[in-house]
């Protein structure tokens, strides 16, 4: 494992260039996650249409890991409904090897693609990073943890 | 610079390998390493004297006990207290701090009065305050940092006076290195009738000290930061505040006699070590304090001092590194706090880890100080008699790496 798969272009351009950053003024959900040891913050925002996520908007700071995931995160989820995202956090995390079962996703269902998240994987072979790329996954899940039915929390 | 690096070879964790490099330590600001001295003596004390202390008529017994306050002698000499007696075995600084802020803050603080800090101290040296504060109905007020990364004396005038009882300071920044001029605050606070209480996690471990010359009232220091195991560390008191303080924990061995109802308390220390100490700890303590006498402190200081200042001049070579901390090794500890352009620090620790480089990043239990430069996290390397300009210069080879990474230019 080499840094340069740790540190991938992609994962930078996200780090500088965060994606769907800001608040929204009235979400539909809130939350907000630390990371206590490393200081990582995230404050995220989600906006419903039905069972859709219609917007996310993300503040944060910290480290390249925690706000790139962040970022690659929002715009996963922009426009997937809440089972989609469900499934999308379990594929994240199966790939972070925090759950079990990454040989058995089926690639074929919806919402199932990873993206630029894929990036992410060099992450799970440095144990002290991995809650630093999962500090947003579990922000979103509190945040629809609220919502009737999410189904989403991770 | 002087030469300590034949001492390298009592290290025996110095020549392992990590991720494939010989290990670079530069984390001993948070806990130094261990020499294989302080390792036998605590060994030998298992294998052939071991035994609880202060009860017992047996031999094994009376030899553990020996020890034991053969260790507090040592250390007790390590800062030229005037007597063994003086010393309190605690289980570090922080139990150090809580134990004067527990057993003598929380009986003389009343609403009003204040506990006067600076912005650089450690939790440690915080938190213990703001929890009796809160019983006592204290306020806590700061001393705050000037452009230099000094503690403001010059704001001393405005905020000491008789209000203040309780003036705590570190010896030594964790995070920036500052040596804050600790004996000229506590005769100041010594006119106003406030006690003086010196957080010395760092202090101990890389100056030479003198209590009797310093003039303060109570301080705090950990075995773990100057080669001696975890789970132990002193606090030297003034012998007449120590004999007015209260216990701020009670059981077994802090008593001469105990009723139904009432107890009356065994003779300073005894009276602030409840409960079966960590003997083997404070034997390895003696031992870890003895190595450094070997060396001599003045000679641990000018090492560091040498270290800090080639340091600090190879990292000023490293395009978008900035140092926060007293400009000049004379000023400062070898502790050295930074950032690199955009790098998160902890980027920086993982990049720096797998090049064998191990430094610590966050905010060192320093959050006020932090928020105070306006920095969630930094990057810290600290040296130790251990380290060498090698070292120094594994650390920038690494940081290059990191600028390749990120593509800082």
């Amino acid at each position: 494992m080499s840094l340069d798969d740790l540190y991938r272009e992609v994962i930078l351009d996200h780090y500088r260039n965060p994606r769907r950053r800001g608040s929204l003024e009235h979400p539909d959900a809130h939350a907000e996650g630390q990371n206590p040891l490393c200081g990582d913050e995230i404050s995220l925002d989600v906006a419903l249409d039905g069972d859709r996520v219609a917007d996310v908007r993300i503040l944060g700071r910290g480290c390249s890991i925690s706000q790139a995931s962040a970022s690659m995160m929002a715009e996963a989820v922009a426009g997937k409904t809440l089972a989609e995202i469900a499934d999308l956090t379990h594929r994240f995390k199966a790939m972070m090897e925090i759950e079990e079962g990454e040989a058995g996703i089926d690639e074929g269902r919806p919402g199932a693609a990873l993206g630029d998240l894929e990036a992410l994987r060099g992450v799970r072979r440095f144990p002290v990073r991995i809650k630093c790329a999962d500090l947003p996954w579990a922000t979103l899940a509190e945040a629809l943890s609220g919502l009737p039915a999410s189904g989403a929390a991770g | 610079m002087s030469d300590l690096s034949r001492l390298r070879g009592d290290f025996p964790i110095l020549s392992r390998e990590v991720n494939g490099y010989p290990l670079v330590y530069l984390d001993s600001a948070a806990t130094t390493q261990k020499p294989v001295q302080v390792l036998a003596a605590m060994d030998d004390f298992y294998r052939r004297h071991y035994a609880n202390v202060h009860r017992g008529a047996y031999t094994l017994a009376e030899e553990a006990t020996q020890l034991y306050e053969d260790a507090r002698a040592r250390v007790a000499a390590f800062i030229h207290a005037a007597s063994p007696g003086e010393v309190v075995f605690t289980r570090g600084t922080t139990s150090a701090i809580n134990t004067v802020a527990y057993g003598w803050g929380l009986h003389r603080l009343r609403p009003g009065d204040r506990v006067l800090l600076t912005t650089m101290e450690h939790h440690a040296n915080v938190v213990p305050w703001q929890l009796v504060a809160r019983h006592t109905g204290a306020e806590l007020v700061y001393l705050p940092m000037d452009a230099g990364y000094q503690v403001d004396i010059t704001a001393l005038g405005g905020v000491l006076d008789e209000r203040v009882k309780v003036v705590g300071i570190t010896g030594m920044s964790n995070v920036l290195g500052t040596l804050p001029p600790v004996a000229e605050v506590a005769a100041a606070a010594r006119q106003v009738g406030a006690i003086t209480v010196v957080d010395a996690a760092q202090m101990a471990p890389h100056l030479p000290i003198d209590v009797q010359a310093l003039g303060a009232d109570f301080l705090a220091f950990s075995a773990h930061k100057m080669l001696g195991p975890t789970g132990i560390g002193a606090l030297w008191g003034r012998p007449d505040r120590l004999e007015s303080m209260e216990p701020a924990e009670g059981g077994g061995e802090m008593i001469r006699d105990v009723d139904l109802h009432t107890s009356t308390w065994a003779d300073v220390p005894q009276k602030f070590e409840a409960g079966t100490p960590p003997i083997a700890e404070a034997i390895g303590f003696g031992a870890a304090v003895d190595y450094l006498s070997a060396i001599g402190m003045q000679e641990v200081r000018s090492h560091g001092d040498a270290l800090a200042a080639y340091a600090l001049a190879r990292l000023a070579e490293v395009p978008g590194l900035t140092v926060y901390g007293p400009p000049g090794a004379a000023k400062r500890g070898a502790v050295i706090s930074f950032t690199l352009a955009d790098i998160h620090p902890h980027d920086l620790a993982t990049i720096l880890d797998q090049q064998g480089v191990a430094i610590r990043a966050g905010h060192h239990c320093a959050r006020p100080l932090h928020r105070a430069l306006n920095l969630t996290a930094t990057a810290r390397a600290s040296f130790y008699v251990y380290n060498t300009r090698d070292d120094a210069d594994r650390l920038i080879t690494a940081l290059g790496e990191a600028r390749r990474l990120f593509g800082v230019p």
